[in-house]
């Protein structure tokens, strides 16, 4: 891979994050996951969050992936004010601006992969023949075209994060966010799946992958380091 | 399946009590249509109970004489309503043909005029004439149980029977006409005539009944009206004195038939809403189990972008789905066992309708909504971050 690494020249701004903290209510004690957190990603850069566990690291991923929203600070996407959205606000905008993949891939087991890639587009309201236009596109983009009509369980693991990346590709997002996205498989299925994310991103696709590993951060442009809360370090590299 | 189960019996209950209550409906209806629904009674008592029955006791009782001058003054009026009166005198007894007898026989007693009311033809025979009527000859017309149980082998007509130990000689026998609502029998009655009847079983001082045939039975009530004034005019009534005898038609039935249905309705009902009760309860409890086991998958459908209309709807819809195929098992049992039903007891029409199938569906489909709508509700309202992490 690291033959043909180039970096990309950087898009518009799509997340601008402004001095973001974050309570939790732990019982009687007060939890600062975040305690003032500035970032500024652009659309097609290649990025990795790291840190230790307790670092706040998962708590800054749910609110780039705007699954939740911060107790203080700003946060814009793409221009829009995400921090003041109510709940079917912010689904909308997961839902047509940022593709997600788990670390435990998530696919509904009694549906097959299509049915899978298409359930974003369902909730987008993309008509039934479109859907499975752009469902069938994308799973042939991660190599899976002999695959779409086999359930979960009929898969690989890596053939499942595929199934995921597609899911999360199909709407076009502007990020693609990755929790630990090679966490569950074995080392060289991990650097299959790593490749892929090589690949859309050199297509101009945007990456953010969230990890402990070292080696898989690596392959990011830019390494975002967290501790205790706030970013320790942002360099870019490669 | 166990938690449709509640749903499958609310809906053989309501179906049943559905199919019951129409079965008694349309048995009712065959059954009036037996008696003659085109059939007047004049009688001392009216039908029904009566509270001042010290009104009713005083009256003088009816004599078969009336039904003479009832027929005069019909036949002289030009527009009447009505057709005919018949006396008849009934009680009942044992009917025995050699070592054979059938106990309980409804036996009436009228005139040759008989056979312009009754709606029964007859299987072998004829009834008796007006001169073997007025005669007192000693024959008589079987119902066709009778003449069956008598005469199991051989035809009726021209054997002797000892009716109460007199015997009378069989000129007819009726066809099969079923019973009324299952519970009174027309196929076991033997039909004398009145002279004879009076003769031999007494009863003069017990009174009859007379039966009076109208023209048309859209136009029942003027009948009524018209039976009325003949009666009053019969009975040698002043103006302004209350009538001495009572207008009974087929249709005072109904009126009692309503409690009994009634009845049947509450209890179907609250069998009903308890069995509905017990499995809206049941599938309340899946929905929670499965929004439960499912909380990582609600997770990720919100992180793709599932608002909470969706998921709502879709967990609504799945209670609904369990409900209503509950609904469909307990209307296939219920419509097989209403064949069933059908196949024992032929005399009881039990039938299912589409009405009552619809009627089905929506309440168990209401059930579903009722009993799912707490748990998707809940679904909808998971916050996506706590639900992804939900092992």
């Amino acid at each position: 891979m690291s033959t043909a690494r180039t970096t990309r020249p950087y898009g518009p701004l799509v997340i601008d994050i402004e001095g973001v903290k974050k309570l939790y209510q732990m019982g009687a004690e007060t939890i600062h996951a975040l305690r003032g957190v500035s970032l500024k990603i652009h659309r097609n850069e290649y990025l990795a969050i790291m840190g230790p566990s307790g670092s706040g690291k998962s708590t800054l991923m749910n609110m780039l992936g705007c699954l939740d929203t911060p107790t203080e600070g700003h946060y814009e996407f793409n221009g829009k004010n995400v921090a003041a959205m109510v709940d079917d606000e912010l689904a909308d905008i997961r839902n047509r601006e940022i593709g997600f993949v788990f670390q435990t891939f998530n696919l509904l087991p009694r549906s097959d992969a299509l049915k899978n890639v298409e359930l974003p587009l369902i909730y987008a309201g993309v008509p039934p023949h479109e859907r499975r236009e752009r469902a069938t596109q994308v799973l042939r983009e991660v190599g899976l075209e002999n695959r779409m009509f086999h359930k979960p369980n009929e898969l690989s693991g890596g053939q499942r994060q595929r199934v995921a990346i597609a899911r999360a590709l199909v709407n076009r997002p502007s990020i693609i966010l990755a929790d630990e996205p090679t966490g569950n498989l074995d080392s060289q299925t991990g650097v299959e799946i790593m490749a892929l994310f090589e690949q859309l991103y050199s297509l101009g696709n945007t990456i953010i992958v969230v990890t402990h590993e070292e080696d898989i951060a690596q392959h990011a442009r830019r390494i975002v380091r967290l501790r205790d809360g706030l970013i320790e370090s942002d360099k870019n590299v490669g | 399946m166990l938690t449709a189960l509640g749903v499958i019996i609310g809906i053989v209950a309501v179906t049943l009590m559905g199919m019951a209550i129409s079965g008694m409906d349309s048995s009712f209806e065959s059954s009036l249509a037996m008696l003659g629904d085109d059939v007047i009674y004049v009688q001392k008592w009216p039908w029904g109970p009566v509270e001042d029955w010290w009104n009713y006791a005083n009256r003088p009782p009816l004599q078969d004489s009336h039904a003479a001058e009832l027929n005069r003054l019909i036949e002289s009026a030009p527009n009447t309503l009505l057709d005919v009166a018949v006396p008849v005198r009934t009680r009942s007894g044992t009917v025995k043909h050699g070592d054979s007898s059938v106990s309980g026989v409804y036996m009436a007693g009228t005139s040759g005029d008989y056979g312009r009311i009754i709606t029964a033809d007859f299987r072998e025979g004829r009834l008796f004439t007006e001169t073997e009527a007025e005669s007192a000859r000693a024959v008589c017309v079987l119902g066709c149980d009778v003449a069956d149980a008598l005469f199991p082998s051989q035809n009726a007509v021209g054997q002797m029977v000892q009716v109460k130990g007199y015997p009378f000689q069989v000129v007819g026998v009726l066809v099969r006409q079923g019973s009324f609502l299952g519970l009174f029998s027309f196929d076991t009655q033997i039909i004398l005539p009145i002279k004879a009847f009076e003769k031999d079983f007494g009863g003069k001082n017990r009174g009859l009944e007379l039966r009076v045939k109208i023209k048309d039975k859209k136009q029942l009530d003027e009948a009524k009206e018209e039976l009325i004034g003949l009666m009053r005019r019969v009975r040698g009534q002043l103006p302004g004195e209350r009538d001495n005898f009572s207008i009974n038609g087929a249709e005072a039935f109904k009126e009692q038939l309503d409690p009994v249905k009634k009845g049947i309705a509450i209890a179907g009902l609250f069998v009903t809403g308890l069995a509905l009760f017990v499995g809206a309860i049941g599938i309340m409890n899946i929905t929670f189990v499965s929004v439960k086991e499912r909380t990582k998958e609600i997770g990720t459908r919100k992180a793709l972008g599932a608002k909470r209309r969706t998921i709502l709807l879709q967990f609504l819809i799945e209670s609904i789905a369990v409900s209503l195929i509950g609904g469909l098992i307990g209307i296939i049992l219920s419509s097989s066992l209403g064949i069933a039903i059908g196949h024992v007891f032929p005399k009881l029409p039990v039938a299912i309708s589409p009405a009552l199938i619809i009627i089905s569906l929506l309440v168990s489909a209401g059930t579903g909504i009722l009993a799912g709508f707490a748990p998707a509700w809940g679904a909808s309202r998971l916050d996506p971050v706590v639900a992804l992490r939900y092992e």
